[in-house]
């Protein structure tokens, strides 16, 4: 909200909408670099001045908002992004707002994954571009979260269980009906391929609001499903041997009113735009992967036989190419023209993964990059000399190898902003290290008798 | 905060009896009403017949110029015909009941009035009512929970009920020609206002085919 009538417009609204309704507590969310919803708490009264001055508190507590110098930072409420949550305890209602956060001088602080999303939306908006994304989030549910256990699928543990069965689809069903109420349409749910493993997809938006309706959706999910004593995991891979969760991405860029993915008159009706866009994604695939699958488990969903992407590829039906071109009916084309973006996975900061996806994007339009061949269904069965002897390309292999090719990349740089790209790097090599050094069930169970 | 009306008239001892000792105002139905002194709700006793209950039930939640919320007092043998008036009621309380549910009820069902409007402030369509003065927006009598950006289209949409606009239109009136968003934010907010009028009012807001939208059906 760059004009200051339109902000005005809407703070008047939040205030008048607080008194109306008589909300108790709102909820200033904002979120660390590690993509952790963070929330401070104020009271109405409080309101107008935060709008006015902003929320001032220390943020050196907060990962990735530590800095040398000077440790506080201002909340400065977003009020188009105000929201009513109706199903507070107590039938006391309360609202949330997501924040800018700024430095105490008001200028943007580099340390606000939102504000790094803005800057790369406002450089695409510069190029004329409106950038639309569209999610589909996958989740576990599980008995528990008691880490010390296995973790324990609800509709497998007891396979003819009928009431355990038909709990899950209860959960998912209220899960839905708060997001929409809360305004975050959905466009389809169903259970996923691995037992007690569901699908949420939500309905196409701009990308500043679809992030910020992500660290939504990851907050409803838990909480319905700690309402009825389970417990949602985002966890990349909870369970061995079955689907990972990934959050497949269709995106797309609007220039105007029109697609600028579609051209009725090009090859499976995708514009130069389109296929310079896909050349940006797969150029820049292994640069970006340490922030769209930031956890060590994240590497273990990206392995062969789970469709999950492996190769750096592009193809049209082939389930684990990375960049998938949906096939759309004919009527649908200048609006459903899109690229799937499948690598991702649900547990990422959403606000930098769609950074560098769209910064990716942006880079092979703006550098007309040529887009290579579709890949063809058997390069998937491919031994890994031939592979190589065509030039395919892998994805890193490891949360290691994924953060050297971040290091050496000028675009996430760029993209992120020296703080947050410093910041990470270090944060993930030290999660790595301990990785590393710890010793795992995997290890005794291979070597302890055998040698 | 205004009286809340109680029928029948005489109204029943407890009722006028828990309603006074949790300090509510309340007036007997056939009170005349005040002009600057709206009722803020209602409690409908069965006493005086179950049919009247619904009818003065229904009437109250849908009068055009000042709906208000009704709790229904019951008898449990009654039970069982609830369910075949439900618009007649917003929330109800079985006779004899405990003073503390009846005041938690009543409590709860006031929690979702709005300050009452005097009539030129809202802008009524089928079972929408919008507050232009305090921006809140019913349907069906329930609150909705909307963010300013969705107010300002569903009001500028029921505005014209039966009238098509295009995209542009939408985006050039509620956003403002500045707006650098295209004409896409306009389907995603339309969505998002779907989502929140729920499934069984969603269809309020019509998709016209390489069009645009419309409020309610078509004038023709």
């Amino acid at each position: 909200m760059s004009d200051p009538q339109e902000m005005e417009q809407h703070r008047a609204y939040v205030l008048r909408t607080i008194e109306e309704r008589r909300v108790r507590l709102i909820r200033l969310w904002f979120t660390d670099v590690l993509g952790q919803l963070k929330s401070v708490a104020i009271s109405p009264v409080e309101l107008e001045t935060a709008f006015n001055e902003g929320v001032q508190f220390d943020g050196s507590a907060i990962d990735g908002f530590s800095r040398i110098q000077e440790a506080d930072v201002l909340a400065v409420p977003d009020a188009a992004s105000f929201q009513l949550m109706a199903w507070g305890e107590g039938g006391d209602l309360s609202a949330r707002m997501f924040c800018d956060l700024l430095n105490v001088d008001g200028t943007p602080f580099a340390g606000d994954p939102r504000q790094v999303l803005r800057r790369n939306l406002a450089r695409a908006n510069e190029a004329g571009f409106q950038f639309m994304a569209s999610p589909e989030v996958e989740f576990f549910y599980l008995g528990s979260d008691d880490a010390s256990r296995p973790p324990q699928p609800l509709d497998h543990a007891s396979y003819f269980d009928l009431t355990t069965f038909d709990a899950s689809s209860d959960i998912r069903r209220a899960t839905i009906s708060r997001l929409e109420a809360t305004g975050i349409p959905v466009e389809y749910s169903f259970h996923e391929d691995a037992p007690s493993q569901h699908e949420i997809d939500l309905r196409y938006s701009d990308g500043l609001s679809m992030a910020d309706n992500i660290m939504t959706l990851r907050l409803i999910v838990r909480e319905v499903a700690f309402e009825h004593k389970v417990h949602a995991t985002f966890m990349p891979k909870p369970i061995e041997g079955v689907q990972g969760s990934g959050m497949h991405t269709h995106l797309s860029l609007f220039r105007g009113d029109d697609n600028a993915f579609w051209d009725p008159d090009a090859r499976y009706g995708l514009s130069e735009t389109a296929r310079r866009f896909i050349a940006g994604l797969l150029t820049h695939a292994p640069e970006i992967t340490a922030v769209t699958n930031q956890l060590v488990n994240s590497y273990k969903r990206l392995i062969p036989g789970f469709e999950a992407p492996v190769h750096v590829s592009w193809a049209r039906t082939n389930r684990s190419a990375l960049v998938r071109v949906p096939v759309t009916k004919a009527q649908k084309g200048p609006t459903g023209t899109r690229v799937e973006y499948r690598s991702i996975d649900p547990a990422c900061n959403p606000y930098l993964a769609f950074s560098v996806i769209l910064a990716a994007g942006l880079a092979g339009i703006e550098g007309g990059y040529e887009l290579e061949d579709e890949a063809d269904a058997n390069i998937f069965e491919l031994s890994e000399s031939e592979r190589r002897s065509r030039g395919i390309r892998l994805l890193p292999s490891s949360l290691a190898e994924a953060l050297d090719r971040m290091e050496q990349s000028e675009l996430v740089r760029d993209a992120l902003g020296d703080h947050i790209h410093e910041w990470f790097l270090r944060n993930k090599r030290s999660e790595w290290n301990d990785y590393k050094s710890a010793i795992t069930q995997f290890e005794l169970d291979r070597y302890l008798r055998a040698w | 905060m205004g009286p809340i009306v109680v029928s029948p008239d005489p109204p029943p001892d407890d009722v006028v009896r828990c309603l006074d000792m949790a300090g509510c105002r309340w007036v007997a139905s056939t009170a005349p009403r005040v002009a600057d002194e709206p009722w803020v709700g209602a409690v409908v006793s069965t006493e005086g017949g179950i049919d009247a209950a619904f009818d003065i039930g229904r009437s109250l939640r849908h009068d055009e110029q000042h709906a208000v919320p009704v709790l229904l007092v019951v008898r449990g043998s009654e039970l069982a015909l609830l369910a075949d008036h439900p618009d007649a009621f917003d929330d109800f309380c079985v006779a004899p009941f405990h003073p503390v549910e009846f005041e938690a009820r009543l409590r709860h069902l006031l929690v979702h009035t709005v300050s009452a409007p005097s009539g030129d402030e809202l802008i009524t369509s089928g079972p929408l009512v919008l507050n232009v003065e305090t921006y809140q927006a019913q349907i069906d009598g329930r609150l909705l929970d909307l963010t300013y950006m969705e107010y300002a289209l569903l009001k500028f949409l029921a505005s014209s009920p039966g009238r098509v606009f295009t995209r542009e239109a939408l985006l050039s009136q509620v956003w403002g020609y500045e707006y650098y968003g295209g004409a896409r934010t306009v389907d995603v907010h339309i969505r998002r206002l779907r989502a929140k009028l729920g499934e069984e009012h969603a269809a309020l807001i019509q998709t016209v085919r390489s069009v645009g939208y419309r409020f309610g059906e078509s004038r023709w």
